[in-house]
């Protein structure tokens, strides 16, 4: 395996780990809105996701880093390339990332009310424009020869980017609400179950449908077809196992397997591009690949030792975090936020 | 709209605006983690209670820091993409290392911090404090690395039209980095100490909570006397570097066109004409740019003149002379709050040596109030001459900054991007001014709100004080 393909592959994973891991405190975040019956429920999913979420969202930070170290072109070609949603992405998160902190500061009805609008849309758009971008890196976007990409608004925004938006917010949302029903106690716990079980069925549906628009839409069955069906297999199984985890109450088993459809939807799209980190609609030989958009190979030997000496330290401390607070967060405790 | 503008004005807005809150992060940290220590190795409640009051000013600063910072990250791509492109080999290797290294601890670490206060031991709640510390210190240390190879390009050579790595250590022992990285975190550090200073101060002048802020008041000046005098020295080390490695940014912070003569002279005040090349009035004090240049009274200073004649030979035709007024004028900006807070740092120290804080110094301690601007202003101004004064340059010597930008990002484009994150922003330094204002006025003996107590009054952790 070459470095360039090595990091294809940890860029894949810091992604990944992104989804896996923001995606539940998306999830949360929306499901502030609707799931939670007052204020003090409203603040047991906040805290649920309080230690976490900042260190999740670096995740995606890291990532944009490993892109511009490794892949210079692509980080250049997608980031300017996607300039308006990007907007959109970075004041959703900056909104979401101090309503969490600003909105208990003051006792105000109306000040808790615009935080929690900011919480509700900055954990709803995100995934949402990501999941827009990353079906669009399948799909094909008019990358010219020179890497430019100018993108009209309907090569960015059409049926199958939004499917696959609507696709990783419901995913993030039915995650989101397994994360509750193990964070968290009583009533609000049981209607977390209930309304993830109930919302199975619209994900099954735009999962089909996604899948359905992806042969006809893009080239990855084409390139990596066995393998892609493959993944689809497994996926099949384990959203079998999530229902039946959920009916039978199993809250780890079933989070567990919300997190493995994130995974297997991700790892899909990376698999698809492979070795191509964007497609281009307007011709073969213009989309970028592992090779014509990456650093050199010393800048690249020097990352991965760098990186390889860092992970494991990263992943320790931070699965240590998750083991320290893995009480649940009722309303009988102090609450931070 | 001319995009190069916009984006220009996008970078520098949304850049200043980070870094009112990246320095008092990284300052106020610090003293949560001396304080805390002092707790733990003191075993006096009265420093967790500091720790924690402060603490509240640290996490409303620090949320705000964190999510500008993510502008920063992704406007490398967004706007300066043929930028990215050329030097994306070496420049964003420290920025991923910054992300992996910095920013995983630090908000891992300060999760662990908010949230177990009644989780952790003692010692482990402390370790996460000043891990938080050595987090926020390394992202500047990484950014600041990847900053210096824009002033000073080291470690790499040009392979198909790009900047390619070559030197992993060479980068991160840039002579740049050695002189900008102290110097900027003690100001960081002086950042912190002055609001603490300062809070504490105006406190004190209204007799509250005196025993409380007392203490607060002398952690704090005696960060602030180290730092301040600290960020000078440095500052003295970097003027030398710049005399070597870029003279031009040196000559215009001077307002020098021809000849200095030596020994060269420091201008203290003068009427800058760009359009003409000359300074229609000047003030100066003889022997002082010399000093400043070479550590010694003699030694001449080249001026912009011959510098433009220079760089036309090494580069070719172009306007290679910064903004000139600019950068004169920040620089001179941040010596004055520089040598304001050094003044203030060592008379607020004498009063605490002698144990003279509870006497009433009214012009003092009303002065420690205002004196909490000094770091902010000192900070942005010595950004602007740094950044300012390596025009044309975004990568000196090797990249225009009228290169730099994305070809495919329009002007309306950047106009909107530019008028949400304005937008944005201003919300948020109300917001946070507001609160910070509501959370000192309470002071660290505010009463929870009924709504905060716990439902179980019987339950063990019943009643959380914090």
């Amino acid at each position: 395996m070459s470095l360039n393909e090595l990091w294809f592959i940890l860029v894949a994973v810091l992604f990944i780990g992104f989804f896996f891991l923001e995606g539940f405190d998306f999830g949360v975040g929306m499901s502030t809105r609707f799931l939670a019956k007052n204020d003090m429920e409203r603040r047991v999913l906040i805290n649920s996701i309080g230690p976490f979420w900042d260190a999740n969202e670096v995740w995606l930070l890291t990532a944009g880093g490993a892109m511009f170290a490794a892949f210079p072109n692509w980080y250049a070609t997608m980031f300017s390339g996607y300039y308006t949603p990007l907007v959109v992405l970075l004041l959703a998160l900056i909104a979401r990332g101090v309503a969490f902190e600003f909105r208990g500061k003051v006792g105000n009805e109306k000040w808790k009310g615009a935080w929690d609008i900011a919480i509700f849309l900055g954990s709803l758009l995100p995934p949402f424009l990501l999941g827009v971008v990353f079906s669009g890196l399948i799909k094909g976007l008019p990358i010219d020869g020179d890497m430019e990409m100018k993108a009209g608004l309907f090569d960015m925004v059409n049926l199958y980017t939004l499917v696959g938006g609507v696709t990783v917010v419901m995913l993030c949302l039915v995650h989101g609400l397994m994360f509750t029903s193990l964070r968290t106690t009583g009533d609000l716990r049981q209607r977390a179950r209930k309304l993830a079980k109930k919302l199975l069925i619209p994900l099954a549906v735009l999962f089909v449908l996604f899948a359905v628009l992806t042969v006809i839409e893009t080239d990855v069955f084409e390139v990596r077809g066995i393998i892609l069906s493959i993944v689809a297999v497994i996926g099949v199984v384990v959203f079998l196992a999530a229902g039946y985890f959920m009916t039978k109450q199993r809250d780890g088993w079933a989070f567990g397997m919300t997190g493995t459809l994130i995974f297997l939807s991700i790892a899909s799209v990376f698999i698809g591009l492979f070795p191509r980190v964007m497609v281009s609609s307007i011709s073969d030989a213009f989309s970028l690949t592992v090779d014509n958009a990456a650093s050199g190979h010393y800048s690249l030997k020097v990352m991965t030792i760098v990186a390889l000496t860092l992970l494991p330290f990263v992943l320790g401390y931070q699965i240590w975090s998750y083991f320290i607070f893995h009480k649940r967060v009722s309303e009988k405790e102090h609450l931070e936020y | 709209m001319d995009p190069l503008f916009l984006a220009r004005l996008q970078f520098a807005a949304t850049t200043i605006f980070h870094f009112f809150f990246v320095p008092l992060s990284i300052g106020l940290v610090l003293h949560i983690a001396i304080m805390e220590t002092m707790y733990v190795v003191k075993g006096n409640e009265k420093y967790k209670k500091m720790a924690k009051f402060w603490g509240k000013l640290f996490l409303i600063n620090f949320a705000v820091g964190v999510v500008t910072g993510i502008i920063q990250e992704f406007q490398f791509g967004m706007n300066w993409s043929d930028y990215s492109r050329f030097v994306g080999d070496v420049f964003g290797a420290p920025l991923a290392v910054e992300a992996l290294f910095a920013f995983f601890m630090e908000s891992t670490f300060i999760g662990l911090w908010i949230f177990g206060w009644d989780r952790l031991s003692k010692r482990v709640h402390l370790l996460s404090i000043w891990l938080v510390a050595l987090g926020t210190t390394m992202s500047a240390f990484w950014i600041l690395a990847a900053n210096s190879f824009m002033q000073r390009p080291v470690g790499f050579e040009i392979n198909n039209g790009r900047a390619e790595m070559n030197d992993f250590f060479a980068l991160i022992t840039n002579g740049q980095l050695l002189v900008e990285f102290p110097h900027t975190v003690l100001g960081a550090f002086a950042t912190g100490a002055f609001l603490i200073a300062g809070i504490s101060a105006f406190k004190l002048l209204r007799r509250k909570d005196v025993e409380f802020f007392k203490s607060s008041f002398k952690v704090s000046i005696i960060v602030a006397l180290v730092s301040s005098i600290g960020v000078a020295l440095f500052g003295h080390q970097q003027a030398q570097y710049l005399v070597e490695t870029q003279p031009m940014k040196m000559a215009a912070t001077e307002g020098l066109w021809g000849e200095s003569g030596d020994p060269a002279p420091w201008t203290v005040y003068a009427h800058i004409d760009p359009e003409t090349g000359q300074n229609t009035f000047e003030i100066k004090i003889p022997y002082m740019l010399s000093f400043l240049s070479y550590s010694q009274f003699s030694g001449e200073v080249k001026g912009m003149n011959e510098l433009q004649a220079e760089y036309e030979q090494t580069y070719g035709p172009g306007d290679y002379i910064p903004p000139v007024r600019t950068t004169f004028w920040s620089f001179r900006i941040m010596v004055a709050a520089g040598s304001l807070m050094i003044l203030l740092a060592m008379y607020g120290a004498y009063l605490t040596w002698r144990k003279k804080l509870e006497v009433p110094h009214k012009w003092f301690y009303t002065a420690m109030l205002w004196a909490i601007s000094l770091p902010f202003i000192a900070n942005t101004a010595g950004w602007i001459m740094t950044e300012i004064g390596r025009q044309p340059w975004t990568v000196f010597g090797l990249m225009k900054t009228e290169d730099s930008i994305s070809p495919s990002v329009t002007g309306g484009q950047v106009l909107f991007s530019l008028i949400s994150f304005c937008t944005i922003y201003s919300i948020l330094g109300i917001v946070m001014v507001y609160l910070f204002v509501k959370v000192i006025k309470k002071g660290p003996n505010a009463e929870k709100k009924s709504d905060d107590l716990k439902a179980d009054p019987f339950a063990k952790e019943g009643y959380h004080v914090s």
